[in-house]
């Protein structure tokens, strides 16, 4: 059943105005519209236009055209497909993750039924008052937690990612130059670096043919802050924004304007924390206290990291992103997302651009849909693996048959930093400077070559290591690493 | 063809010692022939004493100004900086030009303090003017937070002085039991709602002229508990003091990190909430502070040819070397090495004759905060004080150790 360009193109435009239909900016533009002097006359047509001119005078194609761009950033989905093939086209994906879904959920009901903590339960009255007053000092509680552990780490996940299999393809064949050396035995197109210099090497021109001075590279980045260009500020992201204009440049990308409303939809959020007791709360509470608040960097905002996190365990928005997701909202009480071990990770970093915690939440919020939860899908995390064996296999053949024969798959070390977008092992500026360009480029790839390129720069000590635990501990510090030179030295550099 | 120099320290701290023999330095004890003597203050108070007489060779040097309490202790450093202010403004030098309310345009660094006992009469005047203010006392000649307590009402003062007399009659006769009070800042800049203080570290080489390092790594000490304002929260010293010697006893105290934040993290955070503009402002102004009261030291100061002295902000003449996390020991030998290296160049025999400006490359993680000599020869412009403002220090922070021209420009 083929489709021409032209049908597919109506179907998109179909699909976008049928979500933007029901959005806050369509009633906006509505009410906009209405308080517009014009009234409709003999021509219709003539009134139409009036009102268009009208509206972009006032300011709303400049909100209308980042919002259509929102939706084209949202993972692309055929409008004619079938739903489940919107979530994960591949059978076998679908099934496993289904199956792993089951899984974490089962041991989170375990957890509740050896606890005896129900999943969910309403707070008392004085309970509510308790945690009102103490909404934002929730660091000083210390609840006991030691009987709760993380339902699942990443480890864990690894495992069965590694177990993996394409039931079409056979990949029991001896270890050889062509077959694939690593723990990921499944076969998925990802880009090798011929094709990853294509990627990025608009950012390597600039670089070299047409260096921007930091002050006029600044005054741009503040123009298009101030003209509102979601997409033009999208392009200035993949040079790394400046320190002092990355919180306005992440918001404008991911369209968070931080409206009134936005801050009353926040609130909503917390009086449902206020109201009720989740299980996953627990499992919340013990994450933030075994990452974050024992980090360097991240220690000082434990009491947002609870706010942020425990909101978002009740944000029903969210699961919107389970349409184009494999995986699956288990049930409305935990709205979809139970914490890995390290999950506070994801918004750490973020704490230091936001200090407000209704625009913090709303920022990570849409980083979580639009970036964050592929670490969480089996075909997302699956595909980040698989390319960063492959760039090693290929460009340092040498090390990583050493590292296998050793029994340190490179994998086994590098999982726990992707999976987490290096959040909590780079220093906090180059952690940002990384997910500048996440956010640039729309893609998690360069997470996968940034571990890659982590493994080149460290390739005479790794060669010298005999076992897994030593290899580890060779790369055990990533703080003092520069981003964004390794990963140039690996992409440009490194020959074949 | 100099020898291997010879130290001596009554600080047995590991950060020390492992510097010294890193070097190869020899070990000796403090009655033999010496050239390097990392002491605490109390001995250079008994070496130093006039009944001692001890006076410097050309060889030897010492880690501290014998005049360091001129600033360490918080009566005399209020005391030096309030009659460099007058100084200044009997001189007519435009730095002490003051605003239509009759504050200090550019020397308003000190909060509104007085002595205790002796101006209580002037603070009582004060405190009527507003009395709804929070006060904060300061035993004078005490560290990490002991003796240091909170006030907002006229009777606990005087409660206080009727207990410290009875109590401890003879020390406060003989002015040891002094005070300071200072007006509380109760709107502190808060960072994920706690309230936080900085340590820096300066190098001092020489008073005269003034020659201070400062060094890029410091760090934000944090409170464990969160900041309020609240009255009713104010003998709680875990909402309001910083030092680790007192958070340490609470139960939020975490041992992995201790509280401590480095400065390059707050740098960024300030950046990307407030602005780089303003951020750089704010260090620049730190910077600005902390050469006005070295500045305010040196003029009454006994000079030294052969000293050196390692001081705080706040202001401690023997910082802390106790390494109460992992990265704070590191931090810590990379500051006494970084030291060393300019006090010693080359780690050989110290020599009063030195030319005391080492070479960038040697400077490792300290800037020259200010340079006297060079500002000297360099302030041709130097009245130009508008432009202190305009040029900021951040810049130079960004570049490294490339800071002597942008510092000395941007302040004289």
């Amino acid at each position: 059943m083929l489709m021409d360009e032209g049908t597919e193109l109506s179907l998109t435009i179909a699909h976008i105005v049928r979500r933007l239909r029901g959005s806050h900016l369509h009633s906006q533009i509505e009410r906009q519209a209405k308080v517009s002097p014009f009234r409709p006359g003999l021509f219709l047509y003539i009134f139409f236009m009036r009102i268009i001119i009208f509206l972009c005078l006032a300011g709303w194609e400049r909100k209308l055209q980042n919002a259509v761009y929102r939706e084209l950033q949202l993972p692309p989905s055929h409008p004619a497909a079938p739903p489940e093939h919107l979530k994960e086209p591949l059978a076998y994906m679908r099934k496993a993750q289904a199956s792993w879904e089951k899984r974490v959920l089962k041991s989170l009901n375990s957890v509740s039924t050896e606890l005896g903590v129900p999943l969910a339960r309403m707070r008392p009255v004085a309970e509510q008052k308790e945690l009102t007053d103490k909404w934002n000092e929730m660091g000083t509680d210390e609840p006991d937690l030691n009987r709760f552990r993380p339902v699942y780490a990443p480890k864990d996940f690894l495992e069965v990612l590694i177990s993996l299999r394409n039931p079409n393809h056979d990949s029991s064949e001896d270890v050889s130059v062509r077959s694939h050396w690593g723990l990921i035995q499944i076969p998925l197109d990802v880009r090798d670096i011929p094709q990853l210099k294509q990627v990025f090497i608009g950012y390597l021109y600039q670089l070299i043919f047409c260096p921007w001075s930091d002050a006029v590279f600044v005054f741009c980045c503040a123009l298009v802050i101030s003209e509102q260009d979601s997409a033009a500020a999208q392009q200035y992201s993949r040079q790394g924004c400046p320190t002092g204009l990355r919180a306005d440049l992440w918001a404008l990308i991911l369209n968070c304007t931080n409206q009134p409303q936005d801050v009353m939809y926040y609130e909503q959020l917390t009086a449902g924390v206020i109201q009720h007791d989740l299980l996953v709360d627990n499992l919340i509470y013990k994450d933030v206290k075994l990452t974050a608040s024992n980090d360097d960097y991240y220690f000082v905002f434990e009491d947002f990291l609870y706010q942020v996190l425990l909101c978002f365990s009740r944000d029903t928005a969210v699961l919107d992103h389970f349409k184009y997701n494999s995986a699956t909202p288990p049930k409305s009480y935990i709205q979809g997302v139970i914490p890995f071990h390290g999950f506070s990770m994801y918004v750490a970093p973020l704490c230091f651009l936001y200090n407000e915690p209704s625009k913090l939440y709303s920022v990570f919020r849409e980083m979580y849909i639009r970036y964050f939860f592929r670490f969480l899908k089996y075909s997302g995390i699956v595909t980040l693996c698989l390319q960063f064996e492959r760039l090693l296999q290929t460009y340092l053949p040498q090390l990583f048959y050493h590292l296998r024969q050793i029994g340190a798959q490179p994998l086994r070390i590098a999982f726990k930093w992707m999976v987490r977008a290096f959040s909590g092992y780079l220093s906090t500026d180059q952690l940002l400077l990384l997910w500048d360009r996440i956010l640039g480029y729309d893609s998690l790839e360069i997470v996968a070559v940034l571990a890659a390129a982590v493994f080149a720069f460290r390739a005479e000590n790794l060669m010298e290591v005999t076992s897994l635990v030593s290899a580890e501990a060779v790369l055990a510090d990533l703080s003092t690493l520069k981003v964004m030179p390794l990963i140039q030295i690996f992409l440009f550099a490194t020959t074949v | 063809m100099a020898g291997k120099v010879k130290w001596v320290t009554d600080i047995e701290k590991s950060v020390l010692i492992n510097n010294f023999e890193k070097r190869e330095w020899v070990p000796v004890s403090e009655n033999e022939d010496w050239n390097f003597y990392w002491m605490s203050i109390q001995t250079i108070r008994t070496v130093f004493s006039v009944d001692t007489g001890y006076r410097l060779s050309d060889e030897q040097i010492v880690n501290h100004f014998p005049n360091h309490y001129e600033l360490t202790r918080k009566d005399l450093m209020i005391k030096n900086i309030k009659r460099y202010r007058k100084d200044l403004e009997k001189e007519g030098s435009p730095l002490a030009e003051k605003d239509e309310n009759g504050k200090y345009i550019y020397l308003d660094f000190v909060p509104v303090t007085f002595m205790l006992p002796s101006d209580y009469n002037l603070f009582v005047e004060e405190f009527r003017k507003n009395p709804s203010s929070t006060w904060i006392m300061k035993p004078c000649g005490k560290a990490q937070g002991k003796g240091i307590f909170l006030i907002n009402k006229l009777s606990q003062i005087k409660k206080w002085s009727r207990d410290s007399r009875t109590s401890t009659f003879v020390a406060a006769s003989s002015g040891k039991e002094a005070y300071v009070i200072s007006l509380y800042i109760d709107n502190p800049l808060l960072i994920g709602g706690k309230k936080f203080d900085l340590r820096l570290y300066v190098l001092v080489t020489t008073y005269r002229p003034l020659k201070c390092y400062m060094y890029k790594l410091g760090f934000c000490r944090f409170c464990t508990v969160k900041y309020t304002p609240s009255t009713s929260e104010l003998d709680n010293m875990f909402v309001h003091l910083t030092n680790v010697a007192i958070q340490k006893h609470g139960d939020d105290y975490n041992h992995v990190h201790g509280g401590k934040w480095t400065v390059s993290n707050l740098r960024l955070y300030l950046e990307s909430t407030r602005g780089k503009e303003v951020t750089s402002r704010l260090f620049d102004q730190i910077h600005w502070i902390m050469v006005q009261s070295l500045k305010a030291v040196a003029v009454s100061g006994v000079h030294s040819k052969t000293t050196f002295q390692n001081i705080l902000t706040n202001v401690n003449a023997s910082p802390s070397l106790t390494s109460s996390t992992a990265n704070d020991r590191i931090l810590k030998y990379n500051l006494i090495n970084d030291t060393l290296n300019i006090v010693t160049p080359n780690g050989e025999i110290p020599d009063c004759r030195w030319s005391r400006s080492p070479p960038r490359e040697a400077l490792g993680n300290y800037q020259v905060l200010y340079d006297e000599e060079q500002a000297q020869s360099e302030h041709t412009d130097l009245r130009d004080l508008r432009s202190r403002s305009g040029q900021s220090l951040g810049s130079k922070g960004t570049k490294g150790g490339a800071g002597v021209r942008p510092v000395t420009a941007s302040w004289k």
